[in-house]
């Protein structure tokens, strides 16, 4: 906690304000609402800027001010990462909503950070293409906050994650510098791939006011099956035959849960006649276990799992794709030892996210074991949710031997620490 | 560098790991692009990553810039040496570590060459995706520098959608570890960034790849249009369609004449081809290349051929892929271009490319990857008439601006290299090329991995810039920032 900073924003309180509201217009510098908390920090003020200049503008002022700022979109996920050592300033992508240009023709479209998920899909839709990507929260979520979250869904198997969509970007730094890099075409070589490194990089190393994404269509017809499986040895199974197989299929997850056997879901997309001809494969590459046509919302299942979840703990977690039962079983023997209630699901990527109800102590300790199970076999497990009180929880975990690397990039483009202090890993 | 150094270096590769001799350094004094040459003061051939991270220790020590080079047939003069530097060569570094099919990686060292990857794992019908024209002779090392594309990747991506992770030697001489072979773990995405920054990061010596099943089938069709505003058109139409074919491929009549030349195609003459390939389950692919057909006859294509056969695939590919070379039968020289529009700008762009063309009294021969825009025009001519080979730079130059002008870039696949570091500030503003130089300075703070390319002018590192400054196209009125 850097007391020296928050005391002298204080202080330099109504000067500050009166320069925000210059810029930003008045009614667009408002007290902070209660609901947003970030542990011990508490910022006091919001300003939503009104274009990327005025906002470029806002953040090389805090900067400037030794502020600490917290970028935010729909707020969906402010609570990732770990609290923020400090927070002064919630800056808003709010008004920053337009799309800019969607060229249909060339499957392309420039939008700006506060838009959400549901205006843009909505907006492509009138021309038959989409974004690829099944973000959480879709009607509140938006384009820069799924950027700098990485959040991805079961889409990703086919099309990438948003790493792979994006083609260019545009980004504030706390210097009030506008940069852009990549473009508005799909194949560009040109330059470092700074949309890459902004991608997942929680805002703390700049704030992205827009980007450019290549677009997909949407299919003409999609079809969902779902195959019970006995136990998690057949899920496995049948995962890798799938997998293994030449189908053409756009999803696959698998959704387990401590009361009831696991299922794995698959989505093809296409034509008629291209899926029933695929319907009949995959009966046939499955044909010990029952496999039947289900309805799409069964996709939902990663976002269902954050229902009524108060309580709850809500982790995303990485394993090799052909360790997916393995890593569920683990998940098993961890939670049944500690009376711990538990509902996964996984795509076949072997990104995974796992709810877990019970005890805090209980939570913590499990927390920690399946973080170095994981880990011994070269995954990940990262805190996405915990309930209230729990003891203090990394939200990361290991980094690795770059995380100098990641620092010395940081201190480029931060060298203040004003862009979310603490939220990322090694304290960055 | 004195003989100290060179002592120092021979202890590290041994002494057929050291080229100090003037006549075997002139193999190095170029890649692809030969008309930039410099002689190194050696090049070093490590064949393992002690080997490599010993040599960038002493390069750091002494303040000794150095390039790392695979087979050298880059196209921007991103492996040309730098005055006074090494050039470390990967290429005995060439084994393939890993192979693990359930969970579709390939773990190999940067000499491995392209196509080997794909050959490792055909066997269990499996494919690597990114297939640049050069696949036989390039390395995985040069391909991640690079961030090579290729004819498949409007449907499968670049080399960075399959490099997961990478084992990295850095300027300073430490050893790191970017990505995995498990996705999105913690921390920022270097892997990402590392990809594609040709060279100037440091030297990748382990690459974790991602391989694909092959499709159960595979179609290619070639279609004859009277120019290439129709076979655009056509594309255009596929595209509208709500279809993703695996390539789409236009060449100009002068490139099919080079082609056909070259290799015996046995393509129409025609004043544009299109080829199409689609991929994917058989029911899907025969459904999607009758609307294909329709919609090439629909555009004027006066002649449509579906390959019957493997072998008749590969012969339409095969003039596609030897383009470039093809060209050589129809003039002494050329320069191969790669600039990128946005795709619906093609009809547009190639008007321009023709007058331009005419106005410099030169022939210029097209070839693209349609579906995503990526222009490969060759300018041909004669450097024994004098005024030629300058006319032709000219012209050449001229062509990417009006890429840039289309919003587009000024290369999709061939790097910035040393080629066309002075057309990023026309692409760039100077706070863009600052920020990205700002990865530069935390990778590499003393700019040793191959200084002086893709950056017009280096950024000091602890430089502090100043407020957003416009881009110069937008200054012009002629872009909006994208």
């Amino acid at each position: 906690m850097n007391t020296s900073s928050s005391s002298k924003a204080i202080t330099a309180a109504p000067a500050l304000e009166e320069k925000l509201r210059v810029i930003v217009g008045a009614a667009n510098v408002r007290a902070v609402s209660t609901e947003n908390t970030f542990g011990e920090a508490q910022p006091r003020i919001v300003v939503e800027p009104g274009s990327e200049r005025e906002l470029a503008r806002v953040l090389r002022l805090a900067d400037e001010a030794g502020l600490a700022v917290i970028p935010c979109g729909g707020g969906t996920k402010l609570s990732w990462g770990n609290s923020p050592t400090r927070a002064d300033l919630l800056l808003s992508t709010a008004r920053l909503d337009r799309i800019i240009e969607h060229v249909w023709a060339d499957l392309t479209v420039t939008v700006e950070a506060g838009c959400t998920i549901q205006k843009l899909q909505d907006t492509l839709s009138q021309h038959g293409q989409r974004l690829a990507l099944d973000a959480l929260w879709p009607e509140r979520a938006t384009i820069g906050g799924v950027l700098s979250a990485n959040d991805s869904g079961a889409l990703r198997l086919r099309f990438g994650s948003l790493r792979d969509l994006v083609i260019g970007m545009t980004i504030a730094l706390p210097d009030g510098t506008l940069a852009s890099s990549g473009g508005k075409v799909v194949k560009n070589v040109a330059g470092y791939d700074l949309p890459k490194l902004m991608t997942g990089a929680l805002g703390t190393l700049g704030v992205v006011t827009r980007a450019v994404f290549r677009l997909h269509p949407l299919p003409k017809i999609a079809r969902t099956f779902s195959a019970s499986t006995r136990n998690l040895e057949a899920t496995q199974q049948a995962l890798h035959a799938v997998q293994n197989s030449k189908l053409a299929h756009t999803a696959m997850q698998v959704r387990a849960a401590d009361d009831a056997a696991p299922e794995a879901d698959v989505l093809f997309e296409g034509t008629a006649a291209g899926l029933a001809a695929q319907e009949t494969q995959l009966k046939k590459l499955l044909e010990l276990v029952a496999v039947t046509e289900i309805p799409p919302s069964v996709w939902n299942a990663r976002q269902e799992l954050w229902l009524a979840s108060d309580s709850a703990a809500i982790v995303k977690f990485s394993a090799l794709p052909a360790d997916i039962a393995n890593g569920v079983e683990t998940v098993r023997r961890v939670a049944a030892h500690r009376q711990i209630r538990w509902k996964a699901v996984v795509q076949a990527t072997g990104l995974g996210w796992l709810r877990l109800d019970g005890s805090l102590d209980h939570l913590h300790s499990a927390l920690q074991e399946l973080r170095a199970e994981l880990q011994r076999v070269g995954g990940s497990l990262i805190v996405l949710h915990c309930p209230a009180g729990i003891a203090p929880l990394d939200a990361w975990g290991n980094v690795g031997d770059a995380l100098p690397l990641m620092r010395a990039v940081k201190q480029q483009f931060d060298p203040n620490g004003t862009l979310n202090p603490g939220r990322f890993v090694g304290g960055i | 560098m004195d003989a100290r150094i060179f002592r120092e270096l021979r202890a590290i590769v041994g002494k057929s790991g050291l080229i100090t001799s003037p006549e075997e350094l002139h193999t190095y004094e170029c890649d692809g692009l030969t008309n930039f040459r410099v002689m190194p003061r050696a090049v070093l051939l490590p064949d393992s990553r002690e080997q490599v991270q010993a040599i960038v220790l002493v390069c750091h020590r002494e303040r000794i810039p150095f390039v790392a080079r695979g087979s050298g047939t880059g196209l921007s003069g991103g492996a040309l040496p730098v005055e006074n530097g090494i050039v470390i060569s990967l290429v005995r570094m060439n084994r393939i570590l890993e192979v693990d099919l359930p969970n579709a990686r390939v773990i190999v060292e940067p000499g491995v060459l392209n196509l080997d990857v794909t050959c490792r794992v055909q066997s269990q019908e499996y494919f690597y995706a990114p297939d640049p024209s050069s696949q036989s002779v390039c390395t995985i090392g040069g391909n991640v520098a690079e961030n090579s594309g290729g004819a498949h990747c409007l449907k499968y991506g670049f080399t960075t959608t399959h490099v997961l992770g990478l084992e990295v030697v850095l300027p300073d001489g430490s050893l790191i570890h970017l990505g995995g072979k498990t996705l999105d773990g913690p921390g920022y995405d270097l892997a990402g960034v590392f990809v594609g920054s040709e060279g100037t990061l440091g030297i990748a010596t382990k690459i974790i790849l991602r391989i694909v099943k092959r499709p159960e089938c595979v179609q290619t069709l070639l279609a004859a249009f009277p120019s290439t505003n129709e076979a655009g058109a056509a594309v255009s139409g596929i595209i509208a369609a709500g279809m993703l074919p695996a390539a789409m491929e236009i060449m100009d009549n002068l490139a099919i004449q080079a082609a056909e030349a070259a290799v015996h195609a046995n393509y129409p003459d025609c004043g544009a081809l299109l080829l199409v390939e689609l991929d994917g389950p058989t029911a899907e692919v025969k459904a999607l290349m009758n609307q294909v057909t329709e919609i090439c006859r629909a555009n004027g294509s006066s002649e449509i051929r579906l390959a019957q056969s493997d072998a008749e695939r590969a012969l339409f590919w095969k003039g596609r892929k030897s383009a470039f070379a093809a060209v050589g039968r129809l003039s002494p020289n050329y320069i191969i271009q790669d600039g990128v529009i946005p795709r619906t700008a093609l009809p547009l762009l190639l008007n321009e490319i023709n007058r331009v063309g005419k106005e410099a009294g030169l022939r210029v021969a097209n070839v693209f990857h349609a579906g995503d825009g990526n222009l490969h025009p060759l300018v041909l001519y004669d450097k024994r008439i004098p005024g030629q080979e300058p006319a032709a730079e000219a012209l050449s130059n001229r062509i990417l601006e009006l890429c840039i002008a289309a919003g587009g870039s000024i290369t999709g696949e061939h790097g910035v290299g040393e080629d066309k570091k002075k057309m990023m500030s026309k692409m760039f503003s100077e706070p863009d090329l600052d920020t990205m130089q700002r990865v530069r300075c935390a990778f590499d703070p003393l700019q040793l991995s191959n200084p002086t390319k893709i950056f017009p002018r280096p950024r000091l590192c602890g430089e502090k810039p100043g407020e957003y400054v416009a881009n110069p196209l937008e200054t012009a009125g002629v872009a909006e920032r994208f």
